[in-house]
């Protein structure tokens, strides 16, 4: 993963970079199933891996594959990054070891899931019973999320399809990519 | 983009029931194995957007038109929302699917395949939505390719 993101930053060539961050997030996914999250990886491939990737390459298809050069030195970013990687990593010294059974987040709720989920839903898989029944609200938030980002983004491609019908962009070539 | 090329069209025609299957399997099966609404709508969308990568978006709007996209976006929410209603009706906690059937956990689980429908609708269109809108920004330049493209091919 550390030769993937060194390869990201090193690439100036946007198709490659699009490429590498799929290799990323397969390499995440993979880190997900050796963490025994089966579902998470799932997910992890089939967005992260999978929609983005194509997503991120329907916008190379619009724009240059070129990454534009630099206006400015990225000093100010990048210290807020290193800033904030290195609260998060502060952060992680205080959890608990991974798979401790006494640690909090095993003795909260997570007992009377593993004892009464198949019970109670006639689910076997526990995430989904968790997911779709226990906490039903969050899940249905989520689809609320998932649905209000799709609409927001049809109306702005759909505004900007109206913008060039006027007004043609003329940083814009798409036949370059076109062909 | 890149109808020309025999080798993905061949791939893909070979691929594209597959991904649609596991993604129905996906879908169906997230009860008892790994996966859910969420996953099995972005693999099914997967399967149309491959489909229009290869074949071009007007053939993937022919499968799934615009309209229909648009309507099912936010049909999935209002499934997931209106089965929560459903059980107030049924006199029980908004999205608590025990009175869906006569046995609690017949309807728990029966809860949970409506609710997953809903999540699989909303994922999957939405997923479409947005690559159908990238490709009515391309759309301009990609008639004329696929005019270039076919005139090549006769």
């Amino acid at each position: 993963m550390v030769i993937t993101v060194v390869g990201i930053i090193r690439a100036h060539n946007l198709f490659a970079v699009v490429m590498l961050g799929g290799v990323y997030s397969f390499l995440m996914a993979t880190v997900m199933v050796i963490l025994d999250a089966v579902d998470v990886s799932m997910t992890e491939a089939a967005v992260g891996a999978g929609m983005s990737t194509v997503l991120l390459l329907a916008v190379l298809h619009l724009t240059r594959t070129r990454e534009a050069p630099l206006r400015h030195k990225p000093y100010i970013p990048l210290f807020v990054c290193l800033l904030t990687g290195g609260a998060l990593v502060y952060g992680t010294l205080d959890l608990p070891p991974f798979g401790e059974a006494n640690a909090p987040q095993n003795l909260h709720v997570a007992p009377y899931y593993i004892e009464n989920a198949e019970r109670e839903t006639h689910s076997p898989n526990i995430v989904t019973a968790v997911l779709a029944s226990y906490r039903g609200y969050d899940t249905l938030g989520e689809v609320t999320v998932i649905f209000t980002a799709g609409i927001g983004v049809l109306i702005l491609l759909a505004s900007g399809v109206r913008r060039r019908r006027v007004k043609p962009d003329p940083l814009q070539d798409p036949k370059d990519d076109a062909l | 983009m890149m109808r020309d090329t025999i080798i993905l069209r061949v791939v893909a025609k070979l691929l594209l029931p597959a991904i649609l299957i596991f993604a129905f399997y996906v879908q169906f099966h997230g009860d008892y194995g790994p996966g859910g609404g969420f996953q099995a709508g972005v693999a099914a969308a997967g399967a149309i957007i491959l489909y229009g990568m290869i074949f071009g978006i007007p053939a993937a709007k022919h499968v799934i038109p615009t309209t229909v996209v648009e309507i099912m976006v936010p049909l999935g929410v209002l499934i997931f929302a209106g089965t929560g209603v459903v059980s107030m009706m049924l006199g029980e906690n908004y999205l608590n699917y025990s009175p869906l059937r006569a046995a609690p956990g017949d309807g728990q689980h029966m809860g949970i395949l409506i609710v997953e429908a809903g999540v699989f609708i909303t994922v999957a269109s939405t997923m479409l939505a947005i690559f159908y809108g990238f490709g009515g920004l391309a759309d301009e330049a990609d008639a004329e390719a696929a005019e270039a493209a076919e005139d090549g091919e006769k």
